[in-house]
């Protein structure tokens, strides 16, 4: 079991949580991610660490609520605990000094992106990030940003905040100015990660791309995350999540996202229905011995 | 000690005992175990067929010896926790081998009486017994040594790592297993499914073996969540056992592989079996609606065995095995085929698939194949099947499960470059003692040998324990002087 120590909204719909796990705090890197299972008849899904603290024995997860786990996540507080949690698993953020770094954060992508923005700029790259969301009470770790970043853009939709548009016109921009970019890192939903590999591809700007595939085990033993790059079949959770953008098929990684749509939408339908029979079962779940949970749970979930 | 005082002529008249299974069109709608087990009155007529020849060569077909014709004696003298102990002296999972081993090609496949009659069923009655023991909550915990003071790291919770962990924990020595996913039992939990092998069966083992003193740790990868050397340096263990499991999916590299439908066998599998997919939305990880479509699985193992039966079990409306030999080949257990094909399974043999097709959702409507025919033995001696020319056609299916074995993951030996792997990436060790070259390090089950079975898992855990505790004991590596310490 693994605590909860602190839990926050920072937008609507979006939490972050700092989680004892001492293991994963002392051997992360930036660009790598967990695998975690909320209670005993949970999914295991990736989130990736965000940051953490080694002495502490902390790390920091951000989490939106698209679906029944990440919402149900989202209502634990300081104090729960999550069941399972794993990592950390993926190679690290090939993090060298490049000269200028683009850093590019589409909605809860700009949590994904912000530790190898960091570690960027510790590595003595020049950082300039681009960051959008849809309005902006949507805009995330604006300070943290600020703080490391060289250049920081903010972009919304509604243009309630920043510039109105979307995260790959300032990037456009530069680019037509002929602004110097060494690299570019790309992390949003698949569709902006895919513009974003088109506007750099004529130009041959290296772009790395953090990949969200599906996942089970997130140790390479199921192949349910692999994604088709030009170089063949890559599994995103053991040679990623990172990869060449220009080598891989987006089109197919939507497909493939898009595989559990309507199971995914039964899940929420029910979990909707009564939210806190479902918090109460995690809050059970990882309070009991497992082998008591099974009996103890059916009258829950039932109710 | 026998109870058996029947003439060895009436001992051959005795029919091989039948085992009880559930109704074929019952079982295909649940995951219920298909056999149920003998009766008392059924095991003890089936032990009383044993010959009990002076020089048992049923011993020598068992992979780990167990000896089969001392356990058969006591089940015909009555004593079934006596046999069960005889039993575990040399196979701490009898409840789980009796139900997976290929009996017909070990024990039972040397038994004289298969000459001219059926042989023993030395599986039924080894099955027996571990289930008596269960059903009367008295597992026989053997006795413990008194602590050596010495510290083992066991990588990985398959059966070459439990076996392993049940002997060196008897010894005295404090031993950890550390396991990536977050339950313990390797392809016995996620792979096999629970209509040949109950969870809870394997579960009970692995509670006795943490009854004995052995420490289960889940959720750490050993090669990311911390290392070997780490094991060893930081954490103070003295010896290391890699026991990984072949866990890598192979793909068939052919177009269409990204469709959505097309499963390995591990991630269709684990989905059902150690995420209870079956159960969705009771449980919250989905896998594909099998019900009312037509599905396909490739391969011709117990894998692919396993696979076809879940979906079948899922609703799929028609279930065809595609293998590219003939039924003869196929390496999966007589039972198993035997079992699939009454549960409606459709063989189709010497047909192999060439592509993926689908819609422009990306969803998978079809495997084309290509017909196969035998040509001329290949290095195993097995008919190599050939393409027939022109002979493509296409099955439309919506699911399709590869299951064509599976690879050495690496994560543990890229982390460890000290220690050497062979040219297939499976990790290079002494055949006798199971030494890796790294000192202290041993390897043991599918992770040196690519995947196998478990029996000869758990034999590898059992020589690697007894090779571990000849270098806790003496210090010694590879022959040199033992160290001053
Ligand atoms: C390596 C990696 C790191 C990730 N890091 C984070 C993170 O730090 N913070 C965070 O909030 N999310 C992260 N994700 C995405 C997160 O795993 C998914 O949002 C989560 O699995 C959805 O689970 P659910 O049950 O709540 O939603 P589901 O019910 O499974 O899905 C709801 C909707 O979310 C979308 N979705 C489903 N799976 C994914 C996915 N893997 N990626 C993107 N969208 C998906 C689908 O469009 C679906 O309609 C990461 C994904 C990967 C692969
Ligand atoms: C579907 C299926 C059906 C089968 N049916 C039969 C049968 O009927 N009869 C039979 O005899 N054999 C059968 N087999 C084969 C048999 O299961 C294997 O040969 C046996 O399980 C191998 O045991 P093992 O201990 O070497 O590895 P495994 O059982 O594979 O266990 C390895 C364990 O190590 C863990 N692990 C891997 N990497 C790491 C890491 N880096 N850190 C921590 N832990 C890690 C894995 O998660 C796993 O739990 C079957 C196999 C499959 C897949
Ligand atoms: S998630 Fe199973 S191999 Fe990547």
């Amino acid at each position: 079991m693994f605590p909860i120590l602190e839990a926050e909204f920072l937008a609507p719909e979006i939490k972050r949580f700092v989680i004892e796990a001492p293991r994963v705090a002392r051997k992360r890197r930036a660009g790598q991610f967990v695998i975690v299972r909320l209670h005993e008849r949970g999914e295991r899904i990736p989130l990736t660490i965000a940051d953490g603290d080694a002495d502490r024995g902390t790390i920091t997860l951000i989490v939106q609520g698209v679906g029944k786990t990440t919402r149900l996540m989202n209502m634990l507080e300081a104090g729960d605990a999550v069941l399972d949690l794993v990592g950390p698993l993926g190679e690290p953020s090939d993090v060298r000094n490049y000269g200028t770094v683009v850093v590019i954060g589409g909605g809860v992508g700009t949590a994904i992106a912000w530790p190898t923005a960091k570690a960027m700029k510790a590595a003595g790259n020049r950082v300039v990030a681009i960051i959008g969301a849809r309005t902006k009470e949507l805009v995330l770790l604006e300070p943290e940003l600020r703080e490391i970043a060289d250049e920081l853009e903010i972009v919304t939709d509604d243009g309630s905040y920043g510039r109105k548009g979307v995260v790959i016109d300032p990037l456009c921009e530069r680019i037509m100015r002929g602004n110097r970019i060494d690299l570019v890192l790309a992390i949003g939903p698949v569709r902006m990660m895919q513009a974003v590999a088109e506007m750099t591809r004529p130009s041959g700007i290296r772009t790395i791309v953090s990949l969200n595939s599906l996942m089970v085990d997130g140790t390479g033993m199921c192949g349910g995350c692999r994604v088709a790059t030009k170089e063949g079949t890559r599994f995103a959770c053991v040679d990623g999540p990172e990869f060449d953008a220009h080598i891989v098929d987006f089109d197919v990684l939507a497909r493939r996202n898009r595989t559990y749509a309507a199971n995914e939408a039964e899940a929420l339908e029910t979990f909707r229905a009564n939210p806190n029979a479902a918090l109460e079962f995690v809050r059970r779940s990882c309070r009991l011995d497992r082998c008591h949970a099974e009996g103890d749970l059916a009258e829950v979930s039932s109710s | 000690m026998s109870g058996n005082t029947l003439p060895p002529k009436e001992r051959m008249k005795i029919p091989r005992q039948a085992m009880p299974e559930q109704e074929a069109d019952l079982r295909r709608h649940t995951f219920t175990e298909v056999n149920q087990g003998l009766t008392v009155l059924g095991a003890t007529t089936e032990a009383l067929r044993c010959l009990e020849c002076a020089k048992p060569v049923c011993m020598t077909g068992c992979p780990v010896g167990v000896k089969i014709r001392d356990f058969v004696e006591l089940i015909t003298a009555g004593d079934y926790l006596g046999a069960a102990s005889k039993i575990r002296e040399d196979n701490v999972l009898p409840a789980i081998t009796g139900r997976v081993c290929p009996q017909e090609t070990q024990c039972e496949g040397c038994c004289i009486l298969g000459k001219k009659f059926e042989p023993l069923g030395v599986g039924y009655l080894e099955r027996f017994v571990a289930d008596y023991e269960r059903e009367q909550g008295r597992i026989g915990l053997p006795e413990i040594a008194p602590p050596t003071g010495k510290r083992v790291a066991i990588i990985g919770s398959g059966p070459a790592g439990l076996s392993a962990a049940g002997d060196l924990v008897r010894w005295g020595h404090a031993v950890t297993v550390f396991e990536a996913l977050h339950e313990i039992g390797g392809v016995l939990l996620y792979g096999i499914p629970e209509f040949r092998l109950p969870k809870e069966i394997v579960r009970h083992e692995v509670n006795a073996l943490g009854q004995m003193g052995v420490e289960f740790q889940t959720n750490v990868v050993v090669g990311k969540t911390v290392t070997i050397d780490e094991l060893m340096t930081e954490d103070g263990y003295d010896a290391v056992l890699v026991a990984t499991g072949a866990g890598l999916p192979k793909f068939m590299d052919i177009p269409g592989e990204h469709l959505s439908g097309v499963y390995s066998a591990n991630e269709f599998l684990t989905r059902v079996n150690l995420m209870h997919a079956n159960d969705f939305p009771k449980y919250d990880e989905p896998v594909f609606d099998c019900r009312g479509q037509d599905i396909a699985v490739i391969g011709g193992g117990n894998t692919a065995m396993d696979a076809v039966r879940t979906a079948a079990r899922l609703g799929a409306r028609t279930s065809t095995l595609i293998y590219r030999r003939t039924e003869a080949e196929m390496p999966a257990r007589v039972e198993e085929v035997r079992h699939a094909k009454q549960e409606g399974i459709d063989l189709l043999t010497l047909a192999n698939p060439v592509a993926f097709l689908g819609d422009d959702e990306g969803r998978l409507t079809a495997v084309r194949c290509i017909r196969m025919e035998l040509g001329a033995p290949d290095d195993s001696g097995r008919r190599s099947p050939v393409p027939i020319a022109g002979s493509e056609f296409e099955l439309p299916v919506a699911m399709a499960v590869v299951a064509l074995g599976t690879g050495a993951n690496p994560l543990v030996q890229s982390s460890t470059p000290d220690m050497a792997t062979n040219r297939k990436g499976y990790i290079a060790a002494d055949p006798e003692t199971l030494r890796t070259s790294k000192r202290g390090v041993f390897a043991a089950g599918d992770i040196v040998t690519g995947g196998a079975t478990v029996i000869l898992a758990m034999a590898a855990g059992r020589t690697a324990a007894a090779s571990i505790r000849d270098y806790l004991d003496t210090g010694r590596w590879d022959g040199e002087p033992p160290s001053p310490a």
